[in-house]
């Protein structure tokens, strides 16, 4: 099947990815990705490490050294635009798989860091509450956190900018089950709020129940779209792709 | 001699000592807020102070002259503010148009564009005005005659340039490490891809940065101008000093620039006291035992 055949059920996307490809220095890393997904959406990229699932995410942000190909947001193309002007023009949040959290900021520095990109961004009580653990750690350096900590902080300094558009890069790496479950929660409650989110994730069993629509992605390119309701019949194809 | 005399001894060269040592950590506070953000070890720093005392001088001095308006005298309190702004425009073109180019390279490109300039500088400036040194007679009557500090007589200018350049040091370490622009630097520091990515203009902010290091520069060239004679070499001197400063402090800390730079100023001046002869060695000294010790620097973050 192609990947493509899923497109005309959509209602008009809010991200729409188009035969992107993607350079670091010399070696061509992707080969033509295509995926869309419209507001309110989760979709997932799966794949085995080094398919190209980080990549994906990091073109979109402009964080490679070339890409060609299309990629619209909200209508708009953003495939030229310089990478200081993508978030705050898109609205878009970006955790990156490494978490990013900065060692010589604090806690609330690190949450106040990145630039309001949108008007509804979530009120510093909200995110509290969502991460109560972050409430007493505030004043303490970005990195003296546990992973799960880190994480969250990760993600609430992306919630506060007002991003409707998230890029979650393998949040639930490495991380103790009760956080997973947590931020599980975490990922329900964004949804409900209407927000369009992408999740690259190796943890199948976290990600099958949130998705609206699963990429399977593997030597850069998309070799697989699996709807939601799918899962089931093509949990074989599916358990193939991702086996080492 | 009596401890008595020994005391005010000691506490009268500590005082110059620490004169000395305000311009080592306003300079080394300069490279370190440079080298911090944009790996660049930036070797024309001493000529830029130099530039900063001449265009104090010329203010003051020449520019009159120059433009036939012989009333004309731009004294010390405007120079404080003018030169400075001068030599940082002249750091962001620097930034703008050279050392962009080099980001990526090998750091030697950059330390070599830099000594370049050095050479530039100090050569155009020895072509136009005296090698061997001009005095700079701006210094405002305000700030002329001696204060009684008790153990000794000390210049009213010195202490006020000491004094203001604490204060500004202060200042700058305040708000690197503890404001909304500052934690930006500090994070584009660590990961300036990142950063960007959130939608923060970081080549511009390095291009400001590189400006705000030299206009440090230049405020200090500002500040030396009425205690040493204004000389193209006057930089040159300085900047080996320095460099033994940022060493020991630790490359790129902002706390261990200042620290270390008025510690060694005070060092210096106390080691006359017990053998003059070494007090121009000693901080090489220090800075070999701080490289065998601690490689990163008192104050770098080691490994
Ligand atoms: N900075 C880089 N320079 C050169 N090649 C890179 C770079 N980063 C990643 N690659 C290569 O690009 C390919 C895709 O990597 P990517 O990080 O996107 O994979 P991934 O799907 O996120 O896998 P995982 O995160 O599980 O490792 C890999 O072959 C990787 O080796
Ligand atoms: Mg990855």
């Amino acid at each position: 099947m192609s990947p493509d055949t899923t497109a005309a059920t959509m209602t008009k996307p809010l991200l729409k990815v188009s035969d992107l490809h993607a350079w670091y220095g010399e070696s061509h890393v992707l080969h033509g990705i295509n995926l869309e997904l419209a507001e309110g959406q989760l979709i997932t990229l799966l794949g085995r490490n080094g398919a190209g699932r980080t990549t994906t995410l990091r073109a979109i942000m402009g964080l490679v050294d070339r890409r060609t190909g299309s990629i619209q947001i909200g209508g708009a193309e953003y495939i030229g635009m310089p990478r200081h002007k993508i978030a705050p023009t898109a609205g878009i949040g970006y955790c990156p798989e490494e978490r990013g959290i900065f060692s010589t900021l604090t806690v609330e520095e690190n949450l106040m860091l990145p630039p309001v990109v949108g008007p509804d961004g979530m009120p510093l009580d909200e995110i509290f509450t969502m991460f109560p653990n972050l409430r007493d750690v505030r004043k303490r350096m970005g990195t003296r956190l546990s992973g799960g900590e880190q994480q969250m902080l990760a993600m609430a300094r992306i919630l506060r900018t007002g991003a409707r558009l998230l890029l979650l890069d393998e949040i639930t790496e490495g991380l103790a089950p009760v956080i997973v479950k947590t931020l599980g929660t975490v990922i329900r409650q964004l949804k409900a709020k209407g927000y369009t989110i992408v999740l690259v994730e190796q943890n199948f069993r976290f990600a099958a129940p949130l998705a609206d629509r699963h990429y399977v992605i593997e030597h850069g390119e998309v070799i697989d779209v699996v709807e939601a309701h799918e899962i089931e019949t093509k949990m074989d194809r599916l358990n193939h792709y991702l086996s080492v | 001699m009596s401890f008595d005399v020994m005391m005010k001894l000691i506490m009268a060269q500590g005082m110059l000592g620490l004169n000395n040592g305000v311009f080592y950590a306003m300079l080394s506070l300069g490279l370190a807020v440079i080298f911090g953000l944009l790996n660049v070890v930036n070797f024309a720093h001493g000529a830029l102070y130099m530039t900063g005392a001449f265009v104090a001088l010329i203010l003051n001095s020449y520019l009159g002259v120059w433009l036939g308006i012989g009333w004309l005298h731009i004294g010390f309190w405007p120079a404080l503010i003018i030169a400075p702004i001068v030599v940082g425009l002249f750091g962001i073109l620097i930034e703008r148009f050279l050392l962009r180019w080099l980001y990526g390279l090998d750091p030697i490109y950059s330390l070599l564009l830099t000594f370049g300039i050095t050479l530039v500088l100090q050569g155009l400036f020895i072509n136009y005005f005296n090698a061997s040194g001009t005095p700079y007679p701006g210094m405002p009557e305000s700030l002329r005659g001696v204060v009684n500090l008790g153990f000794m007589m000390f210049p009213k200018y010195r202490l006020f340039v000491i004094v203001f350049s604490i204060l500004v040091c202060i200042a700058v370490w305040f708000v690197i490490e503890r404001t909304r622009i500052g934690a930006m630097l500090r994070a584009g520091t660590e990961n300036p891809e990142l950063v960007q990515a959130f939608g923060i203009n970081v080549p511009r902010m390095v291009t400001l940065t590189f400006g705000f290091g030299t206009a440090l520069a230049g405020l200090a060239g500002v500040l030396a101008a009425p205690i040493y004679s204004v000389s193209p070499l006057m930089g040159a001197n300085l900047i080996i000093i320095i460099f033994a400063v940022v060493v020991i402090g630790g490359m790129g800390s902002i706390a261990g620039a200042v620290v270390t730079g008025l510690a060694l100023g005070l060092i210096e001046g106390v080691t006359k006291v017990f053998y003059a002869p070494a007090s121009n060695t000693v901080i090489f000294f220090l800075m070999v035992i701080v490289l065998l010790v601690r490689p990163a620097g008192l104050f770098g973050r080691q490994g």
